[in-house]
C-alpha cells in the first residue's frame, strides 16, 4: 500500500482527503499508584487501529458501524480534534501533521468544518445564534467590516432555511431540527470545501431528519462540498453517501461504492448488519438476528475480530486478522473467506 | 371478535403549570385485543410515553389523567387507588423502558430482584420462585443462567441488561406488557434480537404487548395494529400492513415518506417542513393542519375525529363522515 | 433580502433589550420561586438594608465614631436611650471612648462588608481561573492543582487564614503594618476560600469541555484560553455565584473572628469583630450593650445572607442541594 508518492490523483480520481494507516490508541490504564499496588497492567484501547480511505472531491463518503466501532474517532481525528497515534491524513495534498505554523493549520483547518450529533450540546447556550455562526469568521479573519459579517450571517441563516432576525435569539428558543440549522450555518460560515458530519440527524425525529438529509444534499450539489459521513443508521447512509466503509471494533472490514454494498454485501458482518435492521418494507425475508455481543474493544478477539459472532469462521480467522484487499473493482474486503480474483489481488489498494 | 383487554376510552392528560393547563394527550380512544401487539409511533412530544405510564398508574405530577377511562378486562383502571394499582402493575401489566441500566438497582444481584418481583405477586416460596428465575432467564436467551442470575446488572452488556429487564416484565406473567422504546438505547445488531424475543416471548406467554416507539421499522417488524400520534392525539390507526404502505392522513403518510428506505435511493426524501408544535402552542382545529401540504378551511376550524376509512379508522376532513 | 432585515434584527436598542431582559426575568421560575418565598424576601430585604445602611454610614449615622474631636469622654459608657441613665442622642448608648454604638456599628459593618465582598472576589477569581485551568487542561497541571487544594482543605479555613495573616504581618515592614492591615486581611481570608470554587468550577468544566459546542469552538482552532473564558466561563457561573452568596457569610464571620482574635482590622477603624471584642471587656461590669448590639448586627446580617444563599442554591442549582 503507497503512502507517498502524489497526492493529487489516483487513476484520474480528484482525491480530496486522503487516510492512511490510521491508528489512535487511548490509554485507559488505572492511576499509576492502583495499577503499582494492585499490579494491574496498562489498559490500551485501540479505538482506530489501522484504517485507509480517500474521499473524492465532491462526494460523501460515510462511515458505519456500531458503537465502540471507531467511526466517531476517526471523525475526531480529521477534524484535529484528537493527534493521530500514527498514520497520516492528508488534505488536499498536505499532510496535516507536517503544518507546524499557525497560519498554515488555520489556512487548511478553514476549508473543513463539522456538524455534530446532539443539537442541544452544539450550540453554546448563552450566546445568540448571530455570534455562534459568525464566530468562525471572526475567528479566520475572513471579514473585518462588522456590516459585512451581518450580511453574511443573514446569508448564512437564509441559506440553512431559516431567517436573518433569527440570530438575535438564543439556541433555546428553536427546535431540534431548527438547531441542526444554526449547526449547518456555523459550519458553512468559514466556506468549507469538506464538512465532517457526525451523527448528524440520529438525535432527531423522521420528519426532521428528512429535512435536514435534504438540505444537506442541496449544499452538496449547490456549494460542491465533500462529506464524510458517520452514522450508525445505514438506511440514512445509504440515501447520502457514494462510497461507505463499514467498521467493526477500530477497522474497516468493506469498503464500496453504495449501491453495491447494498445490492451485494460481501462482508458477513456487512451482511449480517444488512439482515438485522428492522425493514419498513416488510419485504417477508426471513431475518437472522447477529448471534453474540460486540467484543470488548480493550480485549478484542484474536485474528480477525469479528469471529465469534462470524457464521462462516474457520481457523485461519481465529489466528491471523485478514487484511482489506480489493475482491473487485473498488470493492474491498477484510475477510478470509471472501475469494480475491487473481487479476486483484496484486494491484495496488485504492478506496 | 373477542372482548378488548385493554379499552382506552377518550383519555385527556393534563399538566397544570402556573402558566395555565397544557394538554398532553387530547381524547384519544384505541383497544388493545388479547395476545396482540398495539405499536404506538409518533415523534418527540407526540404524548406516546404519556400515554403508557397513564396506562400503567406511573404517571409523574403534575401530570395527571383529566378526563377519560382505562379499562383492563372491562375493569376501570384508571382511577385505582394506589396499593391496589400497585398491585396490578407487574401482575397484569408490566414495563419495559427505554434505558435498560435505570430500570434496574444496581445494588441487587438480579436474581434478587427477580425473586424479590415473582414473590410479590405468587406464593411462591423462595426456592421455587429462584427456579422460576432462572427459567425466565432462560427464556430470555441469557446463557448460564443458573450462574448469570447471581450477577450484578454493572455485569450485564447493554443487550442483556435488556433481555433481564423483560424477564422482570413477564416474571408475573402479564397480561400486557408496555414496552417504552425498548431498543432505543441498544445497538441495530442487539436491536433485532430484541425484538425478536420479545415477539416471540408474547406469543409463547400469550401476553398482549403496547410497543411505544419513534422506529417505524421496529414497528412494522413486530406489531399487528398500530396508532400514528401528532401532537397529543391519534391521527390514524389500523394494521400495520396497512398503515405503513397505505397511510391514509397526511402526517402519517409524509412519516413514512420521510423514511429513508433501503432498497432504493431517491433524489430527495420526502420532508414534512416545520416540526411538533409545543404544549403552549397547539393549533386550532387539525393540530396538523400548519404542516400538511393539503389543508383547507375547515382544517384550521374544526378539529376531526378519528373515522373509518377502509380498514383504518383516520382523522382528517379529507375523508368525509361517510359510513 | 437578507440586508436591512438583518440590520434591524442587529441592532435592538439596548433600552428594549433591557426591558425585554427585565419581562424574561419576571416571568421566569427562578422570580416566581423568590416571590413565593417570605422568608427569602425578607432576607434580601434586611440584607439590602444592612448594605445600604452601611454604605451610607457617613450620611446616616448620629456621629462620626473616628473623628475624635467629636467624641466627649464624658459620655462614656452611656446606656441605650430608653434606660435609666440613658441619653437620646445615643440610641444604643456609647462605649467606653464616648463612641455612639449606633454610628461605630454602621461603620464597621461598612468595614465587615468591605472586607467580606473583596476577600469574597479574590477567593472567587482565584478560585474559578484554577479550576477552570484545571478542568480544562487536565493532566499534571489538574493533579499539581488539585492536590494543594486537597492539603489545603484538610485544614480548616480559619487556620488557613491565621497562618497567611501571622505570616504576612512577620514580612511586611512595621511602618507599613497599619495601612496593610486591611489588604493582609482580605489576602488571607481570600486564600482560605479559593478551594470550593475550584474545585466546582473543574468538575463543571470538566462536563462542559467535553460537549459538542467547546468541540465546534476547537475545530476552527479557537486559542485554549478564549475558550475557556468566551466559551466555558459563562456555562459554569451558575454554581458560583450560589457558592459566593453563601461564602460572603463566612467570609464576613472569618474577618469577625479574627478581629475578635485581635489579628484583623487595627482597632482605629474598628469592624462588627473589633467592636465585639473591645465590648467583650465591659460584658461583666454591666455594660452588655458595647458587645450585644453589635454581636446581634453581625448575627442578623449573617443569618440574612446565609440564607439568601440557600434560597439561590435550591432555586439555581438543584443538583447542589
Amino acid at each position: 500500500m503507497s503512502t507517498s508518492g502524489a497526492p493529487q490523483t489516483s487513476g484520474g480520481k480528484d482525491i480530496l482527503l486522503r487516510v492512511r494507516g490510521l491508528k489512535r490508541y487511548f490509554d485507559v490504564s488505572q492511576p499509576l499508584l492502583n495499577r503499582l499496588l494492585e499490579g494491574k497492567p496498562r489498559q490500551i484501547l485501540r479505538a482506530v487501529s489501522g484504517i485507509n480511505f480517500d474521499i473524492q472531491r465532491g462526494h460523501t463518503f460515510a462511515l458505519v458501524g456500531e458503537s465502540g466501532c471507531g467511526k466517531s474517532t476517526v471523525a475526531n481525528l480529521v477534524v484535529g480534534l484528537y493527534r493521530p497515534t500514527a498514520g497520516t491524513i492528508e488534505f488536499d495534498g498536505q499532510d496535516l501533521a507536517k503544518l507546524q505554523r499557525r497560519s498554515e493549520l488555520a489556512a487548511i483547518r478553514r476549508k473543513m468544518a463539522m456538524i455534530f450529533q446532539d443539537p442541544y450540546a452544539s450550540l453554546n447556550p448563552r450566546w445568540r445564534v448571530f455570534n455562534i455562526i459568525s464566530e468562525p469568521i471572526r475567528a479566520f479573519g475572513l471579514l473585518d467590516d462588522k456590516q459585512a459579517i451581518i450580511d453574511r450571517t443573514a446569508q448564512l441563516l437564509t441559506q440553512v432555511g431559516l431567517s436573518p432576525q433569527d440570530g438575535q435569539k438564543y439556541p433555546h428558543e428553536f427546535s431540534g431540527g431548527q438547531r441542526q440549522r444554526i449547526s449547518i450555518a456555523r459550519a458553512l460560515a468559514s466556506d468549507p470545501q469538506f464538512i465532517v458530519c457526525d451523527e448528524p440527524t440520529s438525535a432527531l425525529d423522521v420528519s426532521v431528519q428528512a429535512q435536514i438529509l435534504n438540505l444537506m444534499s442541496e449544499l452538496q450539489q449547490r456549494l460542491g462540498l465533500s462529506y464524510l459521513f458517520i452514522s450508525h443508521d445505514l438506511a440514512v447512509v445509504r440515501h447520502m453517501a457514494d462510497r461507505i466503509g463499514v467498521m467493526y471494533l477500530g477497522r474497516l472490514c468493506e469498503s464500496a461504492p453504495a449501491d453495491t454494498l447494498f445490492e451485494n454485501p460481501r462482508h458477513p458482518y456487512t451482511r449480517l448488519l444488512l439482515d438485522t435492521i428492522p425493514d419498513i418494507e416488510m419485504t417477508g425475508r426471513k431475518r437472522v438476528p447477529v448471534a453474540g455481543e460486540i467484543p470488548n474493544p480493550i480485549d478484542p478477539p484474536t485474528g480477525c475480530a469479528f469471529h465469534p459472532r462470524c457464521p462462516r469462521v474457520t481457523d485461519v480467522c481465529r489466528r491471523e486478522r485478514p487484511h482489506l484487499r480489493p475482491v473487485a473493482d473498488g470493492i474491498m474486503v477484510a475477510c478470509h473467506a471472501v475469494d480475491a480474483p487473481d487479476h486483484l489481488s496484486g494491484s495496488q489498494a485504492a478506496g | 371478535m373477542s372482548e378488548p383487554l385493554l379499552n382506552v376510552a377518550h383519555l385527556r392528560i393534563e399538566f397544570n403549570t402556573r402558566r395555565g393547563t397544557l394538554v398532553a394527550v387530547d381524547d384519544i380512544s384505541f383497544d388493545v385485543m388479547p395476545g396482540e401487539v398495539f405499536g404506538v409511533v409518533g415523534e418527540s412530544g407526540a404524548g406516546k410515553s404519556l400515554t403508557g405510564q397513564a396506562i400503567i398508574g406511573l404517571l409523574e405530577p403534575p401530570g395527571r389523567i383529566a378526563a377519560g377511562e382505562i379499562r383492563l378486562d372491562g375493569r376501570r383502571i384508571d382511577n385505582l387507588p394506589y396499593g391496589q394499582m400497585r398491585r396490578l402493575r407487574g401482575r397484569q401489566i408490566g414495563m419495559i423502558f427505554q434505558d435498560p441500566l435505570t430500570s434496574l438497582n444496581p445494588l441487587y444481584t438480579v436474581g434478587r430482584q427477580l425473586v424479590e418481583t415473582i414473590q410479590t405477586h405468587t406464593s411462591m416460596n423462595h426456592e421455587e420462585a429462584r427456579r422460576r428465575a432462572v427459567a425466565l432467564l432462560e427464556d430470555v436467551g441469557i446463557p448460564a443462567a443458573d450462574k448469570r442470575i447471581d450477577h450484578y446488572p454493572h455485569q450485564f452488556s447493554g443487550g442483556m441488561r435488556q433481555r433481564v429487564v423483560i424477564a422482570l416484565a413477564l416474571c408475573a406473567n402479564p397480561r400486557l406488557v408496555i414496552a417504552d422504546e425498548p431498543t432505543t438505547a441498544l445497538d441495530v445488531s442487539i436491536q433485532a434480537q430484541i425484538i425478536l424475543l420479545l415477539k416471540q416471548l408474547c406469543e409463547q406467554y400469550d401476553t398482549a404487548v403496547i410497543l411505544i416507539t419513534h422506529d417505524m421499522g421496529v414497528i412494522a417488524e413486530i406489531s399487528d395494529r398500530v396508532a400514528v400520534m401528532y401532537a397529543g392525539r391519534i391521527v390514524e390507526i389500523g394494521g400495520v400492513r396497512e398503515v405503513v404502505k397505505n397511510a391514509r392522513h397526511p402526517y402519517a403518510r409524509g412519516l413514512m415518506g420521510a423514511i429513508p428506505s433501503l432498497h432504493r435511493r431517491v433524489e430527495k426524501l420526502n420532508q414534512i417542513d416545520g416540526s411538533m408544535p409545543r404544549l403552549t402552542e397547539i393549533p386550532s382545529g387539525c393540530a396538523f393542519h400548519p404542516r400538511c401540504p393539503q389543508a383547507f378551511e375547515r382544517c384550521r376550524r374544526e378539529r376531526p375525529d378519528l373515522v373509518r376509512v377502509g380498514e383504518s379508522q383516520v382523522a382528517c376532513w379529507l375523508y368525509g363522515r361517510t359510513s | 433580502m437578507g440586508k436591512p432585515a438583518s440590520l434591524q434584527a442587529v441592532h435592538i436598542p439596548l433600552h428594549r433589550r433591557a426591558i425585554d431582559a427585565l419581562r424574561r426575568a419576571a416571568d421566569g421560575d427562578v422570580f416566581y420561586s423568590f416571590i413565593h418565598s417570605p422568608v427569602t424576601v425578607a432576607a434580601t430585604a434586611v440584607t439590602l438594608l444592612i448594605i445600604l445602611s452601611a454604605v451610607l454610614a457617613p450620611w446616616i449615622a448620629p456621629q462620626d465614631p473616628f473623628d475624635m474631636a467629636s467624641l466627649d469622654l464624658m459620655d462614656a459608657h452611656t446606656p441605650p436611650s430608653w434606660m435609666a441613665d440613658g441619653n437620646p442622642k445615643y440610641l444604643l448608648g456609647t462605649d467606653d471612648q464616648g463612641r455612639d454604638v449606633l454610628s461605630t456599628i454602621l461603620y464597621g459593618s461598612r468595614i465587615s462588608l468591605e472586607v467580606g465582598f473583596l476577600s469574597v472576589i479574590f477567593s472567587m477569581v482565584l478560585g474559578v481561573g484554577l479550576g477552570i485551568v484545571s478542568g480544562y487542561a487536565g493532566g499534571w497541571l489538574d493533579a499539581v492543582i488539585m492536590r494543594i487544594a486537597e492539603i489545603q482543605i484538610s485544614f480548616p479555613a480559619i487556620l488557613i487564614a491565621l497562618l497567611t495573616d501571622g505570616i504576612l504581618r512577620t514580612v511586611i515592614p512595621e511602618a507599613r503594618a497599619e495601612e496593610l492591615a486591611l489588604t493582609v486581611l482580605i489576602f488571607s481570608i481570600g486564600i482560605s476560600g479559593w478551594v470550593q470554587y475550584a474545585r466546582t468550577v473543574r468538575s463543571s468544566t470538566m462536563v462542559e469541555r467535553n460537549r459538542e459546542y467547546v468541540q465546534a469552538a476547537r475545530v476552527i482552532g479557537i486559542h485554549p484560553v478564549k475558550i475557556m473564558l468566551r466559551h466555558i466561563l459563562p456555562n459554569v457561573m451558575g454554581p458560583v455565584l450560589v457558592i459566593a452568596t453563601i461564602h460572603l457569610a463566612v467570609a464576613i464571620i472569618t474577618e469577625a473572628t479574627l478581629s475578635f482574635l485581635g489579628v484583623g482590622v487595627p482597632p482605629t477603624e474598628p469592624s462588627l469583630g473589633t467592636l465585639i471584642r473591645i465590648g467583650n471587656d465591659y460584658l461583666f461590669s454591666g455594660e452588655w450593650w458595647i458587645t450585644i448590639f453589635p454581636s446581634a448586627a453581625l448575627a442578623i446580617l449573617v443569618l440574612a445572607v446565609n440564607l439568601l444563599g440557600d434560597w439561590m442554591r435550591d432555586a439555581l442549582n438543584p443538583k447542589l442541594r
